[in-house]
């Protein structure tokens, strides 16, 4: 199973998104929902909150291996920002397996870059 | 006391107190994630159980959140922003899960300052790199761990002084032209309109628009004479004029090295180019 990659998921970072899953997260730092105080900070644009990127990796990992499997561990180093219009999209690959457990080296690109980078453990891969 | 002196008493001060959860996870805030997240594993909900990921969101603030006075990442801020490193971005993230936690069970967490590394120069600017590691709870159980680190700097100033204009999706065309040293309107079928818009005056939501340039000839509608108050990057009083252009919309812009303006004066566009990312419409009076 080393080795194996991860169908790709394309998310599109609409302004609804960005902020839907702010609120959702229930991060109401105002970066992530008014563009005019964003701006002012000095960001082109809203732009998604780490607990969304926490969240993308989870769902990304477990659409491919399958309600049963548990995450044990996200971990994720933030790089270039990931605006409103832009587009995600995440891939992966198995880089350990032991027992029933994987780890999973994901990324994150968008326009601008790489806005995530990290690894994902998973048990009940048997 | 410096910087690592302050990190270093708040450090010592290990663990903040448990802070109980607003709720206890429950079925709505689950299905607002897994909605926004766009997550259809049916796990969830046909078991009664949150997704790992959710961890951190049990113990989140929420909307009027204030910060206790013993939470370390608190402190820790005040200490960097009066110091003048007043920004903020989160940079790592790396969260462990024990287990899943099923409905009902309510969540705690504390927090600890691990220790902050600076001051290093940084793409954002100068800054101090603070990490924490927060611990959640249900009773004495720990059931997630994260580490979480954030970096505080010092904003770069900008580019230039000058206010700079929010571009959309609507006004994108517009503001491309400008770096092209093309004068644009936008064109609904046969109507053209400025500003730009997201829809034609009729209200059509199926139509698309397209763009004119303009010849960039156009007279003084009207005019104001801006003494104060001050504005980033101009010298006062400046000449801002709505000119009606020879296709028929009006535009503002400022009226660039100018003695005197009246109304129905001919002027021409003219390209202010700030940087290589941003140019401004503004009127020159044709002699």
């Amino acid at each position: 199973m080393i080795g194996t990659a991860l169908p790709p998921l394309t998310v599109e970072i609409t302004p609804t998104f960005v902020i839907s899953a702010a609120i959702a997260t229930r991060d109401f730092q105002d970066v992530h929902h008014d563009r005019d105080a964003a701006i002012a900070r000095g960001s082109k644009d809203i732009f998604m909150n780490i607990l969304t990127d926490t969240g993308l990796v989870h769902r990304f990992v477990t659409d491919w291996a399958g309600p049963r499997a548990f995450v044990r561990s996200i971990k994720i180093k933030l790089g270039v920002p990931c605006y409103a219009y832009d587009t995600l999209v995440l891939s992966g690959e198995v880089v350990e397996h032991d027992g029933d457990e994987m780890t999973i080296r994901v990324s994150g690109k968008g326009n601008l870059g790489e806005h995530i980078a990290g690894t994902v453990t998973v048990g009940g891969m048997s | 006391m410096t910087i690592e002196e302050d990190a270093a008493r708040i450090a010592a001060q290990g663990e903040s107190a448990p802070r109980l959860a607003r709720d206890p996870v429950n079925p709505a805030m689950i299905n607002n994630w897994l909605e926004a997240l766009g997550d259809e594993n049916p796990r969830y909900v046909a078991e009664g159980v949150a997704p790992p990921a959710m961890a951190q969101v049990w113990t989140m603030g929420g909307l009027n959140w204030q910060r206790t006075a013993d939470d370390p990442l608190g402190a820790i801020i005040t200490v960097l922003d009066e110091a003048g490193y007043t920004s903020i971005v989160a940079t790592n993230s790396e969260q462990n899960y024990r287990r899943l936690l099923h409905h009902s069970e309510h969540v705690a967490s504390t927090t600890k300052l691990e220790g902050i590394v600076g001051p290093k120069r940084t793409a954002l600017g100068e800054g101090y790199f603070v990490t924490t590691t927060t611990t959640w709870y249900v009773g004495d159980e720990v059931v997630a761990d994260m580490l979480f680190r954030v970096l505080k700097f010092k904003p770069k100033p900008t580019q230039s002084g000058v206010l700079r204009p929010v571009v959309s999706k609507d006004t994108e065309f517009f503001w491309e032209g400008m770096k092209a040293g093309e004068l644009r309107i936008q064109r609904w079928g046969d109507e053209l309109r400025h500003p730009p818009g997201p829809m034609p005056p009729d209200g059509d939501l199926d139509a698309k628009p397209d763009w004119v340039v303009a010849s960039g000839r156009g007279t003084v509608y009207s005019y104001v004479v801006h003494h104060r108050p001050a504005v980033p990057g101009k010298k006062l009083p400046f000449v801002i004029a709505l000119v009606e252009l020879a296709e028929g919309v009006r535009m503002l812009g400022e009226v660039l090295d100018v003695a005197s303006v009246h109304i129905g004066q001919p002027v021409e566009v003219a390209f202010v180019k700030v940087d290589d990312e941003l140019t401004l419409p503004a009127w020159r009076v044709i002699a």
